[in-house]
């Protein structure tokens, strides 16, 4: 209800500033409501959307477990907190754009240089959530399940995971908002479709309309994906959590 | 299984960098199926002897020999239940042999029938004690690691439960370590007391009981109590 409310404030404020600035600045909703279905008449709405999507998907899942993988070492293991370091560093001060660029550049204007760029934007925060997820790690239910000689295996999946679990959600949010952000700048930079790459054209040709068209069919996907699989899975998985009654 | 314990020192470096004694001489036997007491004031190291017998400490002078295979069972002094487990879960984790019989008489004797799928923020601190029991039994242990399983319970229920202790052990013939500040716990479960000093630890006296666990009498319990007061080691 007080969603609805709000979105309904949103159209409101931006029909009247479209009124107030001219339509050749920002076009009435009416307008974008026309392009974006004439997008999805001849399909390339959809197109787009999914090749976006499948890049967010690959690139997500690339960096999460590499920097998971990475983060739970450099959390166990001292030397490789050491050497790991100053790379994470690096990394994480390196601007997207930079990163992108030469992605490009090296591995020249392929579907795999994109992925892998964006793959590295987002790992870095990735092994720092996950490095300190691992030294907040509880010694003392590690010693419980040693006493007891739970395999290893079945350590990690009911004594480790658990405690990991909310650091993991943490970096995948987080890590989500960086990749759809960047997802379009890789496009437009270096691909010859997705959403990214329509806003360019659209940017060049001044088509208002199908730029905002493209950007909030974007953004609502975004929201749609946000409210029905991240949440849900989360509140899934702290299911155990006391709750605030 | 026999236990054969020689720890000379044990000591702890602080943060600081200073270096405190927890242990000094500490030897003991126990045999299969015996139970030793330990007795001693807050702080003198018992939980840290513990935590070297079972192993989880290796960085400490002398030698503590157990069997490779021996199976351990141990209640922690607190409960150290996963909280994102449930409590049959729990003690699943540690005891996946156990079969569905075993569980729900155990269940059934520790009165945890109704908690069965409760999460452990939902129990009581005594509850999740008897959690960490049941646990521990679950596993049919060899050896059996009691670090004041009995704290925080009402006297009806602790009694309850000293005598399931007594049962495992007698039954199965189980070694026991059991560290307590209750007399009355030590008279009635164990068959050696071991007294220790402040800290650094040490054995000041060993107390052996010879009447066995389940034929000991009101009056062997009050006399026994009453050599020990005369001993005067009970400080506690
Ligand atoms: N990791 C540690 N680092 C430094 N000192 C420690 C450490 N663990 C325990 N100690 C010290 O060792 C001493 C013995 O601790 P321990 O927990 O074994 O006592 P305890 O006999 O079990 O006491 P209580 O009856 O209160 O449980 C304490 O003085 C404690 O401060
Ligand atoms: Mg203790």
């Amino acid at each position: 209800m007080l969603r609805l409310l709000s979105f309904v404030v949103f159209l409101a404020s931006w029909w009247i500033a479209s009124l107030v600035v001219g339509d050749a600045k920002l076009p009435a909703p009416p307008a974008v409501l026309a392009a974006a279905v004439a997008e999805a008449r001849s399909g390339a709405l959809f197109f787009n959307l999914g090749v976006t999507l499948a890049r967010v998907a690959l690139a997500f899942t690339l960096a999460m477990t590499l920097g998971a993988a990475i983060g739970y070492l450099m959390g166990r293991v001292r030397l490789a907190d050491r050497l790991g370091d100053p790379w994470l560093i690096l990394l994480l001060n390196l601007p997207a754009l930079v990163v992108i660029v030469l992605a490009y550049i090296w591995a020249g204007l392929t579907e795999a240089a994109a992925i892998a760029a964006i793959a590295i934007n987002k790992l870095p925060t990735a092994v720092v959530t996950l490095r300190e997820g691992t030294r907040a790690l509880d010694p003392a239910l590690e010693e419980m399940a040693a006493i007891f000689a739970v395999p290893r295996s079945r350590a990690f999946r009911h004594v480790i995971l658990p405690q990991l679990a909310p650091y993991i959600a943490a970096a995948a949010r987080s890590g989500l908002s960086l990749v759809w952000k960047i997802v379009l700048v890789a496009e437009l930079l270096g691909r010859p479709n997705g959403v990214g790459f329509e806003i360019g054209v659209a940017f060049q040709l001044f088509d208002i309309p199908l730029l905002l068209a493209y950007s909030l069919t974007f953004a609502a996907v975004v929201l749609v994906i946000e409210t029905v699989l991240v949440q849900p899975l989360e509140a899934r998985l702290f299911r155990w959590r006391p709750h605030a009654a | 299984m026999r236990l054969d314990v020689d720890i000379a020192r044990k000591t702890f470096i602080n943060a600081a960098g200073e270096r405190t004694d927890v242990l000094s001489g500490i030897n003991f036997v126990l045999a299969t199926g015996e139970v030793g007491v330990f007795i001693g004031p807050s702080g003198c190291g018992k939980s840290t002897m513990l935590r070297i017998l079972t192993g989880l400490d290796h960085d400490f002078q002398g030698q503590v020999s157990r069997p490779a295979d021996a199976r351990i069972g141990m209640v922690f002094q607190e409960p150290r239940l996963l909280p994102w487990r449930s409590v049959e879960d729990n003690v699943r984790l540690a005891a996946p042999q156990a079969g569905a019989a075993r569980l729900s008489q155990l269940f059934a004797a520790l009165e945890l029938n109704g908690h069965r799928n409760h999460f452990p923020h939902e129990l009581s601190l005594g509850l999740a004690r008897r959690v960490a029991l049941a646990r521990a039994f679950a596993v049919e242990p060899d050896i059996l690691i009691l670090d004041e399983p009995l704290a925080s319970l009402d006297a009806t229920l602790a009694a309850n439960l000293r005598d399931q202790i007594a049962a495992l052990v007698d039954n199965r013939s189980v070694t026991t370590m059991l560290v307590t500040h209750d007399i009355d716990d030590a008279v009635r479960l164990g068959d050696r007391l071991f007294f220790l000093s402040p800290r650094p630890a040490q054995i000041l006296a060993t107390v052996p009981i010879l009447t066995p666990r389940a034929a000991r009498s009101e009056a062997d319990l009050n006399r026994i109590k009453a050599d020990l007061a005369r001993l005067n080691v009970v400080n506690v």
